[in-house]
């Protein structure tokens, strides 16, 4: 056991717990052994206990499977027992001495496109199997795209079922060269690939002797040691207030503190920030973090709260940023939608808007264009957006937001349209452009 | 810059996005409530809770449902502190509900009073008007769990539809609902066991006195060790003997099982909980044992 809680929220090093935190997500048609390979992981690394282990082996018994099925580890909800497919994002996790995981389990079908954008819009990683003998279909396209739309920062192309091309060099090449070919297009940071068999555990856990030609890393080695610290956004300060402390007590009767979790950004005592949308100037005079505590620092993904020399008046929605580093207030935003309800989106349609903490109304004046998924062929005479259907809208907002491009910030690029009449979550939205914000390179040292 | 200046351990990670949860439920729902059972995952949301709020007040009450099967123990531990923490306590009793007449208790040596609690539950929700409730779910508990949102959506009837849940982007959740709907909230879905009890460890966190080994009047059914209690019959041949036990979660003594166990020091019993290769609910609660789709069901009446 370490001794005590870690300070100021940072890693101790050299402590025996100081794992960190990956958060990944798995796409592929179905039948390429997403389930098998998640199955294997958590077995691998020990997160399966008994009593699971026992109903997984004698389900298989029941079924006359001549191996058990580690796939059976992850089936979920009764509905899709009897059906026998995943229909929805489930969330798994394992740890290994380095790391905890979170896996979310995406399912594959063309008709669940919301749902790989769901799990793909909180992973640093994303895994994208492929079937070494079918190679690339359609569906590796699509998966590859919403990775890149939602730019999941690390994206790895398993390439699975190598024991049934016989371990063959030349196939794996093969998928690689071809998916690099369109890959440049997608503008990722981050692509590996990694030959495997998820059925037989090569390339999983240990490298695998059947595959010498192979020099990478196995699967689990590099989800262990990918670098994420730099994925994040450390230089633009925003700290969307979420929540106003102001203790009716005698003893806190000048408290007033503005909590949050930071979006990006460096956060310290004695910086200059300003307050938007009022605009107006201050310094942070205290930074607490939970329960009260002062500390140095805060930086993504902490929850904190700040106290400010000067007594503004703050309130939910309202966005701290760095004086001369801050989003411009719009009304106007240029963004992909992924639509995710059965009621088509339509140009002039009005929907609730959420961004950070902040609640609006948005008007749909256009939808410039629907992309083929598949193809990534843009329609430009499309009516409108339907299920699981992703394009570019220009949306009008009732009040202003204070957004960055999602490129360069997830925390303030991103949204979610809401049907105001049953509530649903029915869009989530990435903002493409925006003029940059003035000055900039201030905040953070990064 | 080194870069290990700007990493946060997971636990941090998994802390402030509870604490994250809970300040826009806070902010976003008119009437929100902690649910608290006296387990080990409702200690973690009460210090989480003020780890978000204080030095304020908690914006919610806090509410037991209280079967009158409780460990007397856990009850203590309970008021003891509500006391410390001053916050108010709402005490929703199933046994007020039998008496009312809404529902019926079960009979026989198998008896509990876990399915009763679901109603006791749903009425005390709609009495008080909440429109939210804090849950210590974690989604590593059980398989039906795996794809539950963080927040739940719950219609009139308090059931849950696995296949009608809102997709949850980002951190961008959507608490908005209709009059008499509730959401059940999880601020600690993404928590394994393990996790939990590390937390509790690095915290210093007080838990109630059973789940550590205590001596205590058993016996054996189904493979499992249940207390002696006026709440049970024995079935022949059925014997009680005394041994060391200790609790891993904490439920009603008619239905909740104890393990053999001599760690009575949280260092203990985490050393012991990272050895052990059964889930916590397969080895202890006989309510998820009775079918293998039993929790699914009981979700969806509205059962926690
Ligand atoms: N030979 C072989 N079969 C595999 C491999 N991975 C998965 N399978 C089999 O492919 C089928 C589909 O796998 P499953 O994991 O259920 O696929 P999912 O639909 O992607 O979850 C099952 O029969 C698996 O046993 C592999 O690496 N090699």
């Amino acid at each position: 056991m370490a001794p005590g809680p870690a300070s100021d929220g940072q890693v101790e090093i050299g402590a025996e717990r100081t794992l960190d935190l990956l958060r990944f997500a798995t796409a592929g048609s179905v039948d390429d052994g997403k389930s098998t390979l998640i199955g294997r992981l958590l077995y691998e690394t020990k997160q399966i206990f008994q009593d699971q282990l026992e109903h997984v082996q004698e389900t298989s018994r029941r079924r006359g499977d001549s191996y058990v099925d580690l796939a059976l580890l992850t089936d979920g909800l009764r509905a899709e027992r009897e059906q026998g497919i995943t229909i929805d994002v489930a969330y798994r996790y394992f740890s290994t001495p380095r790391r905890k995981f979170i896996i979310a389990d995406t399912p594959g079908h063309e008709q669940y496109t919301r749902n790989m954008v769901t799990g793909a819009s909180t992973a640093d990683l994303a895994i994208v199997l492929v079937d070494a003998r079918k190679g690339v279909v359609e569906q590796s396209r699509r998966h590859a795209f919403i990775a890149s739309l939602l730019r999941v920062p690390h994206v790895v192309f398993a390439v699975n079922k190598m024991d049934l091309v016989d371990y063959d060099e030349a196939v794996f090449e093969r998928i690689d060269e071809e998916v690099s070919g369109w890959a440049n297009k997608l503008d990722f940071t981050d692509v590996t690939f990694i030959p495997m068999s998820a059925l037989h555990g090569d390339n999983v856990v240990e490298r695998s002797e059947r595959m010498p030609w192979y020099e990478g890393p196995s699967l689990l080695y590099h989800l262990e040691h990918v670098h994420i610290g730099s994925d994040r956004n450390l230089i633009d300060v925003r700290f969307p207030v979420q929540w106003v402390i102001r203790p009716m007590a005698d003893e806190h009767h000048d408290y007033r503190g503005y909590s949050g979790q930071v979006g990006s950004g460096v956060l310290r005592p004695h910086d200059e920030v300003i307050v938007l949308p009022s605009g107006r100037h201050t310094r942070i005079q205290r930074i607490d973090s939970e329960g009260g505590r002062a500390i140095e620092e805060a930086f993504p993904p902490m929850s904190v709260t700040l106290l400010l020399e000067d007594d503004l008046d703050v309130s939910r929605g309202d966005m701290i940023c760095r004086a001369h580093n801050h989003p411009v207030p719009t009304r106007d935003l240029d963004a992909m939608v992924c639509w995710m309800s059965d009621m088509p989106l339509r140009a002039r349609g009005r929907y609730g808007i959420k961004h950070t903490t902040r609640n609006a109304r948005a008007i749909v004046d256009a939808l410039r264009y629907r992309i083929d998924v598949n193809t990534l062929h843009r329609d430009e005479e499309a009516a409108e957006l339907g299920l699981n259907q992703i394009g570019r809208v220009h949306l009008r907002t009732s009040a202003p937001l204070l957004v960055d491009e999602y490129r360069r910030n997830r925390a303030t690029g991103s949204f979610i349209l809401i049907d105001e009449a049953t509530n649903d979550t029915v869009g989530g939205g990435m903002i493409l452009g925006v003029e940059p914000a003035d000055g900039g390179g201030d905040g953070g040292d990064a | 810059m080194s870069t290990v200046r700007y990493e946060v351990s997971h636990l941090r990670a998994l802390e402030s996005e509870a604490i994250f949860i809970m300040r826009e439920v806070a902010a976003e729902l008119e009437h929100p409530v902690l649910l608290f059972s006296g387990g080990k995952d409702s200690m973690v949301l009460l210090h989480l809770a003020e780890k978000a709020f204080r030095p304020g007040r908690f914006p919610f009450p806090v509410m037991h449902v209280d079967t009158g099967h409780n460990f007397p123990e856990v009850i203590e531990f309970r008021d003891r502190l509500i006391e410390r923490l001053g916050e108010r306590l709402i005490v929703a009793s199933v046994q007020e509900s039998i008496d009312q007449g809404r529902v019926v208790e079960e009979t026989g040596p198998r008896a509990s009073r876990n399915r009763l609690q679901t109603v006791t539950l749903l009425d005390a929700i709609e009495e008080h008007g909440f429109d939210a409730a804090f849950g210590g779910a974690r989604r590593d508990e059980e398989r039906a769990r795996a794809k539950e949102r963080v927040f739940s959506f719950r219609d009139d009837f308090g059931q849950w539809d696995p296949k009608a849940q809102r997709p949850e982007l980002w951190t961008l959740y959507n608490g908005r609902i209709r009059k008499g709907e509730h959401v059940r909230v999880f601020p600690i879905s993404n928590w394994t066991e393990l996790d939990v009890w590390q937390y509790i460890t690095e915290e210093g966190l007080e838990l109630p006195p059973i789940y550590f080994a205590h001596r205590r009047e058993v016996f054996r059914r189904d493979g499992m060790l249940y207390a002696v209690s006026p709440f049970v019959e024995l079935i022949d041949p059925e014997e009680p003997f005394e041994t060391s036990v200790r609790y891993r979660t904490v439920g009603d003594m008619s239905c909740t099982g104890a393990v053999e166990s001599v760690a009575d020091t949280l260092e203990k019993v985490v050393a012991e909980i990272a050895a052990t290769r059964i889930t916590e609910r397969g080895e202890t609660r006989a309510d998820d044992r009775a079918t293998e789709a039993a929790m699914e069901d009981r979700k969806r009446e509205g059962y926690f």
